[in-house]
């Protein structure tokens, strides 16, 4: 029988090969020009920003657009492309374009291009029709100066066009933005900051762009979208991973440069990286939300909206959503937290844990008869699973008959469109995310909507609140609109208009090689820099 | 041969025409709505409509139907209803990573399931087939994302030989493609691996105990020779048979390994597409799929007649 020797020489022989291969394999180390590689939240498949209120193409839209003017870190309006002045009349606003703006395709930025784009986009933003709804003229006075009339006053004006939220008013050329706002474009010319490659785009795969070497930037120093947008790389490359352990793994491994958003249950992986910072870059966050059918019962009655209210628990729902306090606030405030019409006023019911109690014996008082209330639950969405599961068992702990039904996201989002009676195929809660900038503001946030079947799913019809917002849309000054609001957050809270279920923040992840993110709630890629490679 | 291939091909005809007119209704009674991906969480109701009006979704079933089997049957699979690119495109950069891939999976599996089931049925009842028998087990047991992360684990992050995720085409070069085609292929190996094992095993314990065997080993013909020449060829057919049905799955079931390994392959194009209900990418993926397995089928059934001549058609 022959013994068994290490076979010293096929073992170097071995070890000399897989070396080789490994050597062989190793991913290439450098590239001739500084690029990004970033994993987004989604990935980017419309390319019209004014087709589609998707975060995704909001971001996208920042990178090649640029705006009129933007909305620094203090949400106050700052010039962006153009300067203003406003009559004393308040009724017209005159905007002067600066020096150097220029496409993707070499042409000059015009008064009239930007004449065309806020017209597109003033039939789509809820926002931009209310001022076209005013709006005497839209003019190009000559290349540079756009004048915008209006027949009364509208106070609000810039912000709106300065928000960061849904829907930003982006220039394009003027032949693009002809195209019909029910349509989308198909040629994707900015004058931003960043170009577009179109030769690269892998809809749901990939989307790189390259830096604009003619952009002009401002001088100031950069806040949120407003200020200097200069650009440091050559390219910024988004590469959508649906995996975010694998993009994590790619992270920690060197492959790719930021994560825009990691599960917060990863988050131990890369804390073991030393060359990965996770940080908060967004400083505002996300608000959770429940919202009810005011079309049919039960929720069609106010004491009973004011039950739900007290049977949840901002507390017990954000906890469940996100594990950590770490990355939760309960916050009272339906125009959220650290904004500038923040107020917690009637929040108490939400904010303070579950009243099963005090619940119960409202729905009694309201003569509740056990009306099932049909709630859905995406069970496709991380981020939307959780919270219908809890509310689900909180109603029933006060009494509520829950008839919870698991579905994918879109099955929700068309059902939720369906105004036929809950037993039809019908619904009476479901729940939903935003970002804070998209419900910051009364003009804004779709919720605070009460013209029926004009509001959003839900549809109440509430001229109560239609009034309190035309206040807040004429107040003259910031303290008036801040009055305006709180009393918006008062009606809000006690008629049910919606369930603030509280913020939440998702972290994200960049390697140390990348540096002077700034802060924004917008992923922007300007000012940034990449050492070592 | 030649008229069974023809036949064989025209009989795809109406199996194709079922399945089309299947799956677009299916798909028109399956609730959502991809004029709400398009808009957004913010959009109103009266914006939907508009899109959707757009689109053409709220036409009769049969406009629809009519409108995309015209376009079909001219070679035009359409446009996605979300971005807006022709679904042939689409499906073209996304068929090749997934084809290769399936290729080498299938490669790799052959190279190592047929000697271990030749071998485990040579071995009948030992630790040899006991061996075989048992990473079978393992290999239907544990699910691919798992084998993914821990070959991802070993080889990428702590040796990094290769790189986590990623795909990249034959023409960047060997290595690149290898680099990251090659863990992959190996997490999808184990199965089908265990699969092909299997199935040589039994295919060939079967052929082992017929007369012509006995008969070659008592005429002193050498084991190796009685095993791979006159036992694996009759035993061919079934392992034949899930190699090719395996070859399919593979092309039209890797989801889980593309996102694991973020190859931008078919699979995660179809269950996008189903998530978003965009049905023009949907309808032309599961046409596509149908006409691969159809392909395929044909394909295993030509080669019987070569590994089997009492075969005839």
């Amino acid at each position: 029988m022959p013994t068994l020797r290490p076979n010293i020489r096929g073992t170097r022989r071995l070890a000399a090969a897989l070396l080789a291969g490994g050597a062989l394999l190793a991913p290439a180390a450098s590239f001739a020009d500084t690029t990004i590689t970033a994993v987004m939240h989604s990935s980017l498949r419309v390319l019209d920003p004014v087709i589609t209120t998707a975060h995704i193409t909001r971001d996208h839209a920042y990178m090649i657009y640029d705006v009129l003017t933007a909305v620094d870190e203090n949400f106050q309006p700052q010039p962006q492309m153009a300067d203003w002045t406003v009559s004393d009349d308040k009724l017209t606003y005159t905007f002067t374009l600066r020096d150097g703006l220029k496409f993707h395709d070499g042409a000059p930025v015009t008064a009239t291009d930007v004449v065309a784009s806020l017209e597109r986009w003033g039939k789509r933003d809820s926002g931009g029709q209310m001022i076209f709804d005013v709006t005497a003229s839209l003019t190009a006075a000559d290349d540079k100066t756009v004048v915008w009339t209006l027949a009364s006053p509208f106070p609000p004006l810039l912000n709106v066009i300065s928000k960061q939220s849904a829907l930003p008013p982006f220039i394009m050329p003027a032949r693009i933005a002809a195209t019909s706002p029910d349509e989308t474009i198909t040629e994707y010319v900015g004058s931003g900051p960043f170009v577009f490659n179109t030769d690269a785009y892998e809809p749901g795969v990939s989307a790189t762009y390259d830096k604009f070497e003619d952009y002009v930037p401002r001088d100031e120093p950069p806040s949120w979208m407003a200020g200097g947008k200069v650009v440091n790389v050559d390219h910024v490359v988004w590469t959508t991973m649906p995996d975010n352990l694998t993009a994590i793994n790619a992270l920690a491994n060197g492959e790719i440069d930021y994560i825009e958003q990691i599960q917060v249950d990863l988050k131990p992986i890369l804390d073991a990286s030393p060359d990965v910072t996770v940080e908060m870059r967004d400083p505002l966050g996300y608000v959770t939300i429940g919202r009810p059918n005011f079309l049919y019962p039960p929720f069609d009655n106010k004491k009973v909206r004011q039950a739900a209210l007290l049977a949840l628990s901002q507390e017990d729902v954000l906890a469940t959503m996100m594990g950590s306090p770490e990355y939760y606030t309960i916050c009272g405030a339906i125009f959220g937290c650290g904004t500038p019409l923040a107020d917690e006023t009637g929040s108490e019911p939400i904010t303070s844990g579950a009243h099963p109690d005090e619940a119960r014996a409202l729905l009694e008082e309201a003569g509740y008869d056990g009306t099932p209330v049909v709630l859905m639950q995406p069970t496709d969405v991380v981020s939307l699973t959780n919270q219908p599961v809890v509310a689900a068992q909180a109603l029933r702990n006060a009494g509520f008959n829950v008839d919870m039904q698991a579905m994918d996201w879109q099955s929700v989002v068309q059902r939720r469109a369906q105004q036929s009676p809950p037993d039809e195929g019908g619904w009476n809660l479901f729940f939903t995310n935003w970002m804070i900038p998209e419900i910051s503001d009364p003009l804004i946030n779709v919720m605070v909507n009460g013209r029926g079947d004009d509001a959003w799913f839900g549809w109440p019809d509430d001229p109560e609140i239609e009034a309190l917002r035309s206040d807040f849309a004429q107040a003259p000054d910031d303290a008036a609109r801040k009055a305006a609001a709180s009393k918006i957050q008062a009606h809000v809270m006690d008629n049910v208009n919606y369930i603030h279920l509280g913020e939440y923040a998702m972290p994200q992840a960049r390697r140390d090689v990348i540096d002077n993110m700034i802060q924004s709630p917008v992923p922007v890629f300007w000012n940034i820099t990449k050492d070592g490679e | 041969m030649l008229g069974y291939i023809l036949r064989r091909v025209l009989a795809t005809i109406p199996v194709m025409i079922i399945v089309a007119i299947f799956v677009f209704l299916l798909l028109r009674l399956t609730p959502g709505d991809p004029a709400a991906i398009l808009a957004g969480d913010a959009a109103t109701p009266a914006q939907l409509e508009r899109i959707r009006d757009r689109l053409g979704l709220n036409d009769p079933l049969y406009v629809q139907f009519l409108t995309w089997a015209g376009q079909t049957l001219r070679g035009d699979f359409g446009t996605s209803l979300i971005s807006n690119t022709p679904v042939s495109g689409m499906i073209a950069s996304r068929l090749g990573p997934t084809i290769n891939i399936a290729m080498m999976t299938i490669v790799i599996s052959v190279l190592l399931a047929v000697p271990m089931g030749v071998i485990a049925a040579w071995r009948h009842r030992s630790w040899v087939d006991f061996l075989v028998m048992s990473f079978s087990v393992l290999g239907f047991s544990v699910p691919v994302f798992v084998i993914g992360y821990i070959l991802i684990h070993i080889f990428a992050i702590d040796l990094r030989w290769v790189p986590v995720q990623g795909y990249k085409p034959l023409s960047d070069g060997l290595g690149p493609f290898l680099a990251r085609a090659i863990l992959p292929s190996l997490t999808l190996a184990t199965i089908y691996v265990a699969l092909i094992a299997r199935m040589t095993r039994a295919s060939m314990l079967e052929v082992l105990g017929e007369d012509y065997i006995r008969t070659a080993r008592a005429k002193g013909v050498r084991e190796n020779v009685v095993l791979f020449r006159h036992a694996l060829r009759n035993a061919a057919v079934p392992i034949l048979t899930i190699i090719g049905t395996g070859f399919a799955l593979l092309i039209s079931g890797v989801v889980v390994t593309e996102s694991v390994f973020n190859i931008p392959g078919i699979g995660r194009l179809t269950v996008d597409a189903i998530l978003a209900r965009d049905y023009p990418v949907i309808q032309a993926m599961i046409l596509l799929t149908a006409g691969i397995y159809v392909f395929v089928n044909l394909l295993v059934d030509i080669s019987y007649s070569i590994f089997d001549p009492r075969i005839r058609y």
